[in-house]
């Protein structure tokens, strides 16, 4: 008896592969793509033939279809997409071009063919407006059909499924993950690096990580498990030079085999499979103790070796994609394909072809440029000390060099290492750092300049138009401190709602009202100091900042303009004098560094060019003219002529200008170098694994500061307001309009506790005295307050959130270790928002 | 925003039918930016007296104007414009007294013509250059100049004068040309701050100056500062770092105060020497890293050897100057696929920098902070990796051969090297990259200071 029921025929197709379908016109090609696949994922040649000839059928537009399929079938597949072409595909020099298109992209490629008898397709086409080319053409397209499938299979196709018959029958296509897709482990992991036979150590290493070992009779490791259920992650090289290359295997293939351990392959897996297949190797690089050691251990473990090795994949994506374990290390663009290149890339590293004194491969420096967001772990290349180069880490630590064992722990970063018992082999050159594989300062163009969309924490999606990075490039690279001081920009701060009360701009009845509207109780009002905005970044000693910030010149912190500039042409003296004053709290808060935000006062300091320029240079005007016109203005009177109304307006301005003079001056304070200057702390941003601007209350932060007592900290007055409490609130109005009649600039209400979720709450609004805004609106502003309080403060508001939201993310990036262009990034983006725009197209 | 003129011709009231603005009324005129009130505080047979003044409300023309006002410093809301006598006050005269202006007078015809005694005084002139620039100005058209600066703020003495002057002018002219002489020169001594230009300015710049501006012996001065540069104000991300922005030309001495025996400008020889350095090295392809305006593109260019020219600046202000320089927009297919430019920062790795032959980096190194220069020299001689890197940058010890010159030779310089200085910067980076260097020296050798401009020359084999 034969099966009758037809089973339903499973087709697997690589899930960001390519797939094309082949067949001759007639066959049913988009028929069975529009019934298998989603219309986006199906590009048919005659689409594109439509497209660039508005005719799908016009042959002499089939080059440059061909152009755009091909062009948009590797758009698809540079993205990742599973893409599917609908043409015949019947010539193998068609199929050539599209299965180079999938290799360029690393990713495989499968053919289905639908293998009508010619008489079905002949019949459909004459069915088909526009398909009158005869049984001719279909019959030549048969016939290369015939021929092409003895050769399919050689062509570079994953899989050729043939469907045979008139119909393809019931099938259901089923995308395949590809092997190195495990992103459905999350670990935790403990990623091991190069072992090269030393088993001793790997065994001490496991226990060191909390691994059990288990043992057979023989009381040989077979196998580990973790109680915490941790993974194990081999990054390849277990084999060759060392003394016990079986032992090793036997361990991590019993691991493997349970299910606690995955593992890469490393090169010289490679090679030593290639060997005991009896390929014709060249015996170097410690590979003759493996055979030797091999060749004791007998079968079947020789063969179970080669069966595990031979099986090996070159890497693997884990942890949703955040981790990714290949022996020499990975691009981001090859992350989870498959091709021999990438296979090439993750065993032997990107190679130049060169080599170098010691007649090893130089190798290019693909980590400096790596901009992924996956964590890359690998070995290959022997280092005295593992380093995080832009969130990618080589974990050898030549062991069998006599180095040390290594093995990070992943998520929690931290490094665990057991030292080599001894120097099993000489290296071919000496253990170090090949420097430009090290320089983890390298920024390059690519990171901050064209239109960008940058995914922060706590700003959301935040564009930073290719205008403003053009302008801020401008500042960024001609005036800025050492990029790897920066670790933060201050944003901007809206003013308070605009007040209608009579006379006022703005109020502080305006910034409670707000919070309170925004369910915030508890607020701060500090004194708004009129100074320059000041950051200060400070290390504790000339180690530290090596350490922390990289940097190797001598200095040991910068402070810095909200423009990243340098405060003083040589900084050192403030630092110095900084660092004394601060010194307290690098030791409440246990750390050899810290970030501040504070005034540097007085305004006259920094900005006396500005003062004189522009403030002063208007007063002079002032004060000169205005007495002038009196003085025309009473010769007229006294002539009988009726100026009444214009001597009354000259003589209010000339009160508005006295009282903008009175303003500015006050600001104004004598000062030699460093003499007279003060700063005033009112944040801390951050210090050694704690992002303070982000997680500490206002309370906690005036505090810290408060307890300073060096006088070269200004203290910045301030009082907690219970928004409930309308007594609080009218205190608070006096004590700020005692601030501003005494000459102060005014005060900043913030939220006592930051605000974390509520995203749109402003971080901050400035309330500025009455006096003061006339330097920011003109003497006269006072008589224009109908025209001002129309001004529109959404637009300040939204830039002042994502500022703010910028700079947190620089912060916190800094404060988790990530690479020096992601902090960059979001400081750079602060400052770009914050530039007016330029043109950069020519 | 006032200006008194004063004759003492008799009767003085007459100046009221000259202008045709009778001296016994008030009379108040519309401008686009404010109003004007002419009025006289003194008429009598002896003397009369006509007073301008100008009320201007900038925060409503802040608001409600912005760019398209006729002052670019109107669109801030500190401005002097409603104390000082800019160039709009300049453009309210020429529009209340356009008759006196044209010579016209009707029944005064033959005083209009005839040469009067007057006395134009500004209380507050904003003259960039001070006094010796408005005496420049004036002197040479007949009058007595009387021009004094004014403290900038009386409260801190050591701040000094402002860039404000009063102006007293006294002479014997004909009343039109000394309006259209102040509708001229105001804008001109306020330079800075001139109105919006339209197409045609020139046109009027004419008219006004009929009969005086051609035999005006500073008539080109006077034309430049009058028609201005067309700046731009989106440019306020630089507007912070002015102190710097405002110089950019080199303080390099100009041929008069050269030593004598120098004949070509140091910059064009810095030109040829490192032209002559480029056929040297037989490179077909250069890249000019911070090429500012384009002074040196465009003699590259000319260059019929090299098949591939580019130059990258951070400056966007001045990528457009080398565009405008090498004509960009109209060159042929061919042309343009030789030339290429483009904003970068040599703190950055960059692909596009590789791939030529040689680099040159002209003037460039001394403005790069010393602990940036780190990064300068990964991007170029690690990454880049030309074959061949020149770069020129000024010889400190050469400094004291320029008579009057105070610290280094530009405001932006951030260091200036010795040529042992020189000498250990270049053969470390050479050495850390695998470049050879050879020093040399561009202009007039002095035997003890060595030359004006170092060239150092990186090879590559």
């Amino acid at each position: 008896m034969t099966e009758q029921v037809e089973a339903t025929r499973e087709i697997g197709v690589p899930d960001r592969g390519l797939v094309l379908l082949v067949g001759v016109s007639g066959s049913g090609k988009s028929t069975f793509a529009a019934t298998h696949f989603a219309p986006s994922q199906v590009i048919s040649s005659d689409f594109c033939r439509a497209l660039v000839s508005d005719d799908e059928n016009d042959q002499s537009a089939t080059t440059d279809a061909f152009d755009v399929l091909h062009y948009i079938v590797g758009t698809r597949l540079r993205r990742g997409l599973l893409t599917v072409v609908d043409a015949t595909n019947v010539q193998s020099a068609a199929r050539a071009s599209l299965v180079r298109v999938a290799k360029d992209h690393d990713v495989l490629v499968d053919a289905i063919v639908l293998d009508v008898p010619e008489s079905v397709a002949v019949r459909r086409n004459e069915n088909r407006p526009g398909r009158d080319f005869g049984p001719r053409v279909v019959a030549r397209q048969h016939k290369d059909l015939k021929r092409s499938l003895r050769s399919l299979r050689k062509e570079g196709f994953r899989r050729v499924h043939v469907l045979p018959g008139d119909e393809p029958g019931d099938v259901r296509i089923v995308p395949q993950k590809p092997w190195n897709d495990r992103t459905d482990l999350h670990g935790p992991f403990d990623v091991v690096g190069d072992v090269h036979g030393c088993a001793t150590e790997l065994r001490t290493l496991l226990e060191t990580l909390g691994w059990v070992l288990q043992r057979d009779d023989d009381g040989r490791a077979v196998g580990a498990h973790h109680p915490a259920g941790r993974t194990a992650v081999f990054v390849g090289d277990l084999v060759d030079r060392g003394p016990d290359t079986p032992g090793v295997l036997r361990l991590v293939m019993g691991m493997v085999a349970a299910g606690t351990a995955l593992c890469v392959s490393g090169n010289h897996e490679a090679k030593l499979v290639r060997a005991l297949k009896g390929a014709d190797v060249q015996v170097r690089h410690g590979l003759a103790e493996s055979l030797a050691q091999l060749e004791a251990a007998g079968e079947p473990f020789r063969s179970d070796a080669l069966a595990f090795m031979d099986r090996l994949i070159s890497h693997y994506v884990l942890d949703d994609g955040r981790l990714v374990v290949a022996h020499a290390g990975l691009k981001e663009s090859y992350h989870g394909r498959s091709s021999a290149r990438v296979r090439s890339f993750a065993l032997y590293g990107d190679t130049t072809g060169e080599t170098d004194e010691y007649g090893l491969p130089v190798r290019h420096p693909w980590a400096r440029e790596y901009r992924g967001q996956a964590t890359v772990v690998y070995g290959h290349t022997p280092v005295v000390e593992p380093e995080w180069v832009n969130n990618t880490i080589c974990l050898d630590t030549g062991v069998v060099f006599g180095g040390r064992l290594t093995a990070l722990r992943y998520p929690e970063r931290e490094l665990v290492h057991v030292p080599a018992l001894q120097q099993y082999y000489e290296p071919a050159r000496p253990l170090g750092r090949p420097a430009a594989d090290r320089e983890p300062t390298a920024l390059t163009i690519d990171d901050v300049t064209g239109t960008r969309w940058l995914q922060t924490e706590h700003a959301g999606k935040v564009k930073i138009p290719e205008e403003n990075a053009a302008a801020a490039l401008e500042v960024m690279s001609r005036f800025a401190v050492d990029p790897r001081w920066l670790v933060y920009l201050p944003p901007t701060m809206a003013p308070a709602p605009t007040s209608s009360r009579d006379g006022y701009l703005e109020h502080p009845e305006e910034a409670f009202a707000e919070y309170a509207a925004a369910g915030v109780r508890h607020v701060v009002c500090e004194e708004k100091h009129m100074g320059s905005r000041a950051v200060a970044v400070l290390a504790r000693d000339e180690a530290t900042a090596a350490r922390r910030f990289g940097i190797a010149d001598g200095s040991t912190g910068v402070v810095h303009t909200r423009t990243g500039r340098a405060f003083f042409p040589d900084g050192g003296e403030l630092v110095e004098r900084l660092r004394v004053a601060v010194a307290p709290l690098f030791d409440e808060l246990e750390t050899d560094w810290l970030a501040l935000d504070c005034e540097l006062l007085p305004w006259s300091a920094k900005a006396l060019g500005l003062i004189k320029d522009q403030y002063a240079s208007v007063g002079a005007a002032a004060h000169t003219a205005l007495p002038a016109a009196t003085d025309v203005l009473t010769a007229a009177a006294a002539r009988g002529l009726d100026v009444t109304a214009l001597a009354d307006r000259v003589a209010a301005r000339t009160v508005n200008a006295e009282a903008y003079r009175d303003a500015y001056a006050a600001y104004v304070r004598p000062t030699d170098g460093l003499d007279g200057v003060t700063l005033a702390p009112f944040q801390l941003l951050a210090s050694e694994g704690r992002t303070l601007a982000l997680t500490e209350s206002h309370r906690w932060h005036l505090e810290r500061i408060g307890s300073l007592t060096d006088p070269l900290i200004t203290h910045t007055r301030h009082r907690y307001v219970d928004l409930t409490d309308d007594d609080q609130r009218a205190d608070a109005v006096r004590w700020w309009l005692e601030l501003t009649a005494a000459g102060g600039e005014g005060m900043v209400v913030k939220p006592v506790e930051p605000v974390v979720s509520a995203k749109r709450v402003q971080p901050g609004l400035k309330v500025r005295g009455r006096e003061y805004l006339r330097i920011i609106y003109g003497p006269d502003y006072t008589d224009s307050l109908d025209v001002l309080r129309r001004r529109s403060l959404g637009r300040k508001k939204n830039l002042a959130l994502r500022e703010h939201g910028l700079g947190l993310d620089a912060l916190a990036r800094f404060v988790e270790g990530r690479p020096l262009w992601s902090v960059h990034q979001m400081v750079f983006a602060v400052l770009a928002l914050e530039s007016e725009p330029v043109d950069p197209r020519l | 925003m006032l200006l008194t003129l004063t004759t003492t011709h008799r009767p003085a009231t007459d100046l009221g039918y000259l202008l045709f603005k009778h001296p016994d009324r008030v009379q108040a005129f519309q401008q686009s930016f404010g109003t004007a009130t002419v009025l006289y505080p003194e008429a009598t047979d002896e003397r009369c007296t006509v007073a301008v003044l100008l009320e201007i409300d900038p925060v409503r023309l802040a608001r409600s104007a912005g760019r398209s006002t006729p002052d670019f410093s109107l669109a801030q809301y500190v401005n002097d414009r409603s104390y000082a006598a800019s160039s709009l006050l300049g453009v309210a005269v020429a529009d209340v007294f356009s008759t006196a202006r044209s010579g016209r007078a009707d029944s005064r015809q033959a005083l209009a013509d005839s040469r009067i005694p007057l006395e134009i005084t500004i209380p507050v002139l904003p003259c960039r250059g001070g006094p010796p620039i408005a005496r420049r100005v004036f002197e040479p058209l007949g009058w007595h100049v009387d021009a004094s600066p004014i403290a900038l703020d009386d409260r801190f003495p050591d701040w000094g004068a402002s860039r404000y002057v009063r102006l007293t002018l006294t002479g014997e002219l004909r009343l039109a040309d000394a309006l259209n002489q102040l509708h001229v020169l105001l804008p001109v001594l306020d330079e800075a701050k001139h109105y919006w230009q339209s197409d045609d300015e020139v046109d009027k710049l004419l008219r006004s100056g009929a009969g005086w501006l051609a035999t005006h012996p500073d008539r080109e001065l006077v034309t430049r500062r009058y028609l201005g540069r067309r700046s731009s104000l989106t440019r306020v991300a630089l507007a912070r770092l002015a102190e710097l922005d405002d110089v950019t030309d080199e303080l390099e001495p100009t041929e008069a105060e050269e030593p004598p025996a120098r004949r070509r400008p140091l910059n064009a020889q810095r030109h040829e020497a490192v032209l002559g350095a480029l056929r040297e090295l037989e490179a077909r392809s250069v890249i000019d890293l911070g090429c500012g305006p384009g002074a040196f593109l465009h003699v590259l260019v000319r260059e019929p050897s090299l098949t591939r020219v580019a130059g990258a600046d951070v400056s966007t202000r001045s990528l457009q100057v080398a565009a405008r320089r090498l004509h960009l927009d109209d060159l042929s297919e061919r042309q343009s696929e030789r030339i290429s430019l483009f904003q970068a920062a040599l703190t950055y790795e960059d692909a596009r920098f590789a791939g030529f032959d040689a680099a040159v980096l002209m003037e460039v190194v001394e403005h790069v902070d010393p602990s940036r220069l780190p990064a300068l020299e990964r991007v170029v001689f690690g990454a880049a990796r030309p074959r061949a890197v020149l770069v020129t940058t000024p010889n400190r010890e050469y400094n004291v051969r320029y008579e009057g010159l105070t610290g280094m030779r530009h405001p932006d310089h951030r260091f200036e090297w010795s040529r042992a200085e020189l000498q250990d910067w270049a053969g470390r980076v050479a050495t850390a990259h695998g470049y050879t260097v050879e020093l040399r020296g561009i202009g007039d050798v002095d035997p003890d200071l060595g030359a004006p401009t170092h060239l150092a020359v990186f090879r590559r084999d």
